[in-house]
């Protein structure tokens, strides 16, 4: 095996040792993301699985008898089943879970529709043209405000109402229903549902830039085939456009929806309680709901706390046995986080296999 | 002179067919569409210049032309495809049956309802081969699941896939192959009951089996359905249809009878063209 002088390069071995050295600069930064968050699980599980303390049986108990069922040990059923409480054995996160479950739940029902009908009109309606254009980049500009931005308007928009009902405190709108009336206060106050309204204003552009996006993916064929077959817009938009693009609005709004339910700041600053011993409605498990169904109607106006909130609570405690509670929360919701965006991409997945165009 | 000749072979073919099936020589002449002095514009980009031309009724009508010659934008403003198009307009009056179809009157709908459309790509709906046929009549009104059912199968039938899906109606009509799909956007087509049919390069995408058999489908279907066919296929036209018409830069150049278009061609740039000496 001979090379011919006129193969030889100058430089070469040089420019390989450079292209070799990138490629690990390359493999390192991806390597720093996967190292960091392995080491912020492993901490924090350890943390919260070292509790309570072996050795813990205080002496001064005396029902000991009680305190050995009654220790609520982070992520046993204890710890799920109890609200906060101020001795960090018996607390759980009972309300917290059922808060963010509440939330997650209002916000999906706020933001999808009116996010998919924003982006539909966007994409299918509305002519190219200045105006929107300048929706447009409104929308992806709001997609990076901060949260606290959104929080503020959530206070004045929702808990406050601008102070128009301000004179009458306590006054509440009662609607009738058919069968049954809901309490509605006005203003909505420190309630679920202005948490939940000012997280729908926050996760809103990304829901719509998201369904934009599904809903360009759409190969313009199917529409003119849809139209040439003597189906209206509305009729072509309901039947084929949107089906087709659900996978990736569903992606999307599952995303959105996850950012959501980590979100402490908004919370926080709209008043949500921290310490809670009741569920939104009263209701702690499924079958409470058919006991009692009018709790669902009246779930979106009790006070709440949330996943993120009790966390934040639990650290920022003196005592030090609730940093163990803390990461057990934080476990729980990365748990939540990890199934919601898994069910993403089975979404995605599933649908990229079925629907080749 | 062998392209000529080779022309009218096909020609003489089609003919021995005709009769072999009985199919009553096309002579009426009952123009389905009158065009007169069409022009169409693309916003400034004029695309059509006037225009004026008849299609026979229950005949197969071929439009032939090079690339962007105006044939497609042609065809497309029969059935009004070309208002979802962004500062498309015309002027020139196109009747259907006598009625003008740019009439403000004239819901665009119903229009295209009665002129169904087949593209050159097969655009399967993602959705099972049953859905796909009953689509059009379902947006029309049409709830009854027997009736669709009877439609889809009739439609089905007319366009020579019922045999071969007729077990997996439900199964996803992407997983046939590309002759089926276009077999299936043509009984799609004919689910709605059109009067007129229009093809833009029906068989462009397809092997030379599928070519085939999409060709005496539309043989067949000439009996009861007005058929517009853009090709690029001068064999084509010639093998399936009536009446040609050449376009040539958004020009109408010369419209007769296929076998005299082919043999006897009128203008110069017509014989130019089918001879192979430009386009």
């Amino acid at each position: 095996m001979s090379v011919p002088t006129k193969l030889q390069e100058p430089h070469l071995a040089r420019r390989h040792r450079i292209g070799k050295a990138f490629e690990w600069v390359c493999c390192g930064s991806t390597w720093f993301g996967v190292v960091v968050l392995g080491v912020l699980l492993l901490s924090v599980g350890w943390k919260a699985l070292t509790w309570p303390p072996a050795k813990a049986k205080p002496a001064n108990n005396s029902t000991a008898t009680v305190d050995a069922q009654s220790t609520s040990a982070p992520l046993s059923t204890k710890f799920f089943s109890s609200y906060d409480s101020r001795k960090p054995r018996e607390a759980g996160i009972l309300a917290a879970i059922w808060g963010s479950l509440w939330l997650i739940v209002l916000v999906a029902l706020f933001s999808v529709p009116i996010g998919v009908g924003s982006a539909v009109y966007l994409e299918e309606y509305s002519n190219e043209g200045r105006l929107k254009r300048l929706i447009q980049v409104n929308l992806s500009n709001l997609a990076g405000v901060p949260s606290i931005v959104y929080a503020l308007l959530g206070m004045t928009a929702f808990v406050k109402m601008f102070g128009f009902f301000t004179k009458d405190e306590g006054k509440s709108l009662v609607i009738n229903l058919l069968f049954t009336t809901v309490d509605v206060p006005l203003p909505f106050d420190r309630t679920l549902i202005s948490g939940a309204l000012t997280l729908t204003l926050l996760v809103l552009p990304t829901v719509i830039v998201a369904s934009q996006e599904a809903l360009r993916a759409v190969p313009s064929s199917i529409r003119t085939a849809s139209y040439a077959l003597g189906a209206t817009q509305w009729q072509t938009i309901r039947y084929q456009v949107v089906p087709a693009a659900m996978p990736g609005i569903m992606t999307g709004v599952i995303l959105a929806l996850s950012r959501a339910m980590g979100e402490a700041a908004p919370l926080m600053l709209i008043g949500a309680l921290t310490y809670v011993a009741y569920t939104p409605g009263d209701i702690t498990s499924v079958s409470d709901i058919f006991k009692n169904p009018h709790g669902l109607l009246d779930a979106p106006f009790d006070k709440f706390t949330a996943l993120p909130l009790q966390i934040y609570q639990w650290i920022n405690h003196p005592r030090a046995e609730y940093a163990h509670l803390a990461a057990a929360g934080i476990m729980v919701l990365l748990t939540i986080l990890l199934l919601m965006n898994t069910f993403a991409i089975v979404i995605r997945h599933k649908f990229q296999k079925s629907t080749r165009w | 002179m062998t392209f000529m000749q080779s022309f009218t072979e096909l020609v003489h073919q089609r003919q021995q067919r005709e009769s072999a099936k009985r199919i009553r020589p096309v002579e009426t002449e009952f123009s389905k569409l009158d065009v007169r002095n069409l022009n169409f514009f693309y916003g400034e980009k004029q695309a059509l210049f006037d225009v004026s031309m008849t299609v026979a009724e229950r005949a197969v009508t071929a439009f032939i032309g090079p690339s962007g010659c105006g044939k497609s934008t042609f065809l497309r403003a029969i059935n009004r495809m070309n208002d979802i198009i962004e500062g498309a307009h015309h002027n020139g009056t196109v009747l259907l049956e006598g009625q003008e179809i740019y009439a403000p009157d004239v819901d665009v709908v119903a229009l295209r309802k009665r002129v169904g459309m087949v593209f050159q790509k097969s655009t399967p709906f993602p959705k099972s081969i049953f859905d796909n046929v009953a689509y059009g009549p379902k947006v029309a009104g049409q709830r009854n699941h027997k009736g669709l059912a009877e439609i889809v199968e009739q439609s089905l039938k007319r366009a020579a896939l019922w045999d071969e899906v007729k077990d997996r109606l439900q199964d996803s009509a992407l997983a046939l192959s590309g002759g089926q799909q276009q077999r299936l956007c043509i009984a799609r087509a004919l689910a709605t009951n059109p009067d007129v049919l229009l093809m833009d390069e029906p068989a462009s995408a397809l092997d030379p089996a599928s070519t085939s058999r999409v060709e005496d489908l539309i043989f067949e279907l000439k009996q009861n359905y007005t058929i517009v066919i853009v090709t690029h296929n001068m064999q084509q036209a010639a093998r399936i249809s009536d009446w040609t018409a050449f376009f040539y830069q958004g020009y109408l150049i010369e419209k007769d009878h296929t076998q005299k278009l082919f043999t006897t061609p009128k203008k110069k740039q017509t014989e130019d063209y089918i001879t192979g000496r430009f386009g």
